[in-house]
């Protein structure tokens, strides 16, 4: 193919090619014409034909629409640029470069083979020179020389550091430990907001462990000494368990043998160690709080006078007194207000009276009586609350050995004394008047102004407040002083009456002569008539007796006769029945106080029939007392 | 039979009563306690029904956020003495039946 296209640029086949048709026939001109046969034919005119022929270097053979097959895009794409090169003659020669990789390997390997020094090629100089001077010997003389830097000695360097404290800590995770933790904390949490509404604080909310840390510190004194004092009384109610519970509970069943007699089961025993020189002088019950009473300690004797004391006793804690007063003179009597159960009178050994407020911290009296206030010139025997007067101030009575009855009257800071009688002595020929001396006296329980005072020399005088110069009446009841006259409870003409002549008399006092007289056998300390009973009572003596009395069973003799001390010495002073319980307290000359609880026997109500309505109440009472004292009256009646 | 239910239900709303997260013993400083309670709620809750997993997650947090290597016991009733860093224990109740123990010691 190639040829022909070249002879035909020579010769020109075509139309195209005319030019070169020409110059082919110039050439061919020197030369004898030599036609061949299928040679064109062409005119003058077409030969002068200018054909315009342009040469450019893009190969005629080259193909100009090559399209390949694209794998990325799977399509035939155009290429677009084609490879113009013809290439018409390759020769490999045999030239290197003398720099490049071949040329140089051959070096090598020609400089290894000749021996001798080829200075012609300036090239391989150096480098033949060099291999020839390393191989054959070291011209330099260096020698090596090597040193060795210090090291450090190693030291080894150890530190245990103080591991962080530890503690040991335990505990138990129960359902119920859990449950109480709860409850705890949320009541804790109900107090502090009634706290907060209460008085506004501020409640640190960050522990509440805190907030009780601080309370405690402030408040520690006034909660230590409550929590101490119910500790206590829990403490003694422990330890006097069983007294406890007979006190309550205990019946004695064998009161049920025994027809009429009686006994007094004995409880507890109080005393102070203070108090151990004195003897009580006076026993009182509060009304307001029944377990609480008053002890007067003071000295009867008249050569061994000192200092007294007020001690009140509670008989939930029998250990130690709920309050101590000591005085510097002895007490012989007290008596605690009614309505107002922290007021106490007290009358003293030297002539004074007290008034003491329970509810003051202080330990003195908050009245007290002076010789220029009227105080008695002898010792106060009997001391009375009163109902308030007219400008409803308090005001009590007083009975002395100077023959005086006297009415305090708390006005404000002062004591007021009202003289209100004075007792004399009534002589025949009225020369002299001396004041007979008061050693008891009594107000009737319904009828205010009406008293009985009873006299060292045995007389019983029934005065008035209204006159105080003149006695009502008068009774020669003992022989020796009169110790105690009582008012009955219920009925309201009785009175009883009781001396160191060894007798006790019961009277009307309507009637001159006694009803009853019963003879003890010993001094009759004291007598008291029982809250629950007309025609019970009791009575002490100085041979350590309590004799209990109950007249609708036994009008001659005592339904018991019991002694309640250990030594046979001690002489009992007083009596007082508690106004709820079914007990009684007696005081001794040895500064000790025993309380007693009555049995059934000591006890009796009136036994009611079938079918009859029981009237309870004071009525039953008087009623039984009345007819008592009727049956006793008819023979006087029908004697006299 | 009514009475019974009643009273396991009284019981029931006494322990949701009683559910907010009560810290019984702890000598943590301030912060540290309020995360660890906080943390200690969340996982209770989170896996109320398995404890294992409760203490898994508590114990796996503590230890990133305050060291290793601490101790999780999450239970209704058990008993224990653990020894403890000072000032890394933790010991309240959740839930009304809860218990959670958390203290560290290496």
């Amino acid at each position: 193919m190639l040829l022909m296209s070249v002879w035909s640029c020579f010769f020109g086949q075509d139309e195209e090619d005319g030019t070169e048709t020409g110059e082919g026939d110039e050439w061919m001109q020197g030369k004898t014409l030599i036609k061949p046969l299928d040679q064109l034919d062409l005119t003058e005119a077409e030969l002068k034909e200018e054909f315009t022929r342009i040469l450019t270097a893009n190969n005629p053979h080259a193909p100009q629409n090559i399209v390949r097959y694209s794998f990325k895009e799977r399509s035939y794409k155009p290429i677009s640029s084609v490879d113009q090169l013809a290439v018409h003659f390759v020769l490999e020669g045999n030239l290197l470069h003398q720099d490049s990789d071949e040329a140089r390997r051959q070096r090598a390997k020609q400089g290894d083979v000749e021996e001798g020094g080829g200075e012609e090629r300036a090239d391989s100089v150096e480098s033949k020179a060099g291999k020839k001077e390393q191989k054959i010997t070291n011209q330099f003389n260096f020698s090596e020389r090597a040193s060795q830097t210090l090291n450090n000695p190693l030291r080894e360097r150890g530190c245990q550091t103080e591991p962080p404290p530890r503690a040991n800590f335990s505990a138990t995770a129960n359902q119920w430990e859990i449950y109480d933790v709860y409850l705890e904390v949320l009541q804790k949490q109900e107090k502090n907001k009634e706290k907060a509404k209460a008085v506004p604080k501020k409640d640190d909310d960050k522990g509440k462990k805190k907030m009780m840390l601080v309370e405690t510190q402030s408040d520690d004194i006034t909660k230590v000494a409550k929590v101490a004092k119910i500790i206590e009384r829990m403490v003694n109610q422990n330890t006097f368990d069983d007294i406890a519970q007979d006190f309550k509970y205990f019946e004695d069943a064998s009161d049920e043998y025994r027809e009429q007699e009686g006994t007094l089961l004995p409880l507890w025993k109080f005393q102070y160690d203070k108090a151990k020189r004195l003897s009580v002088t006076a026993l009182c019950w509060n009304e307001s709080y029944k377990d609480l009473f008053a002890v007067g300690l003071g000295s009867y004797d008249f050569t061994k006078q000192g200092r007294g004391m007020l001690v009140f006793y509670s008989l939930k804690n029998s250990t130690f007194p709920e309050y101590i007063y000591p005085t510097t003179s002895g007490i012989l009597c007290l008596d605690i207000h009614k309505h107002l159960p922290y007021l106490v009178a007290v009358g003293f050994y030297d002539g004074c009276v007290a008034v003491y407020n329970l509810k003051e911290e202080t330990l003195q009296p908050i009245y007290k009586s002076t010789a220029k206030s009227g105080k008695h010139t002898d010792p106060v025997w009997q001391v009375k609350w009163q109902k308030d007067d007219m400008d409803n101030n308090h005001n009590f009575f007083s009975v002395s050995s100077d023959g005086r009855v006297v009415s305090w009257t708390l006005v404000k800071n002062e004591l007021v004394f009202t003289d209100i009688i004075k007792l004399i002595i009534e002589i025949f020929d009225n020369v002299c008047r001396p004041a007979a001396c008061g050693t008891s006296f009594d107000f009737h329980k319904q009828i205010d102004y009406l008293f009985l005072v009873g006299t060292e020399e045995g007389k019983i005088h029934k005065c008035s407040k209204a006159y105080s110069s003149q006695f009502l009446e008068t009774y020669n009841a003992h022989n020796m002083a009169v110790d105690a006259v009582k008012w009955n409870h219920f009925h309201t003409k009785v009175f009883i009456s009781c001396s160191s002549d060894w007798t006790v008399k019961i009277w009307d006092h309507t009637i001159k002569t006694p009803m009853f007289t019963f003879d003890l056998n010993a001094s009759v300390g004291d007598v008291a008539w029982s809250p629950y009973s007309s025609t019970v009572f009791a009575a002490v003596t100085t041979d350590g007796k309590v004799h209990t009395f109950d007249l609708s069973i036994n009008k001659y003799e005592a339904i018991c006769q019991q002694p309640v001390v250990a030594k046979k010495k001690t002489k009992l002073t007083h009596i007082e029945f508690n106004p709820v319980y079914p007990i009684i307290i007696v005081g001794d000359d040895r500064g000790y106080v025993t309380s007693l609880k009555l049995s059934p026997n000591l006890r009796k109500k009136p036994k009611e029939k079938k079918g009859q309505e029981l009237p309870k109440g004071p009525e039953v009472e008087i009623a039984k007392m009345e007819k008592l004292l009727s049956l006793l009256r008819e023979p006087e009646n029908s004697n006299a | 039979m009514a009475e019974t239910t009643e009273s396991k239900k009284d019981e029931a709303d006494y322990k949701r009563l009683h559910s907010f997260p009560l810290i019984r013993h702890t000598d943590m400083p301030e912060e540290m306690r309020v995360e660890t309670m906080e943390l200690c709620v969340t996982a209770c809750e989170k896996f109320a029904t398995n404890n294992e997993n409760a203490a898994k997650m508590i114990k796996e947090s503590m230890d990133k956020k305050f060291g290793s290597s601490w101790h999780v016991v999450i239970g209704e009733g058990f008993g224990f003495e653990v020894t403890h860093e000072v000032k890394n224990l933790l010991y309240m109740f959740f839930g009304g039946s809860l218990a959670v123990c958390v203290w560290k010691c290496a």
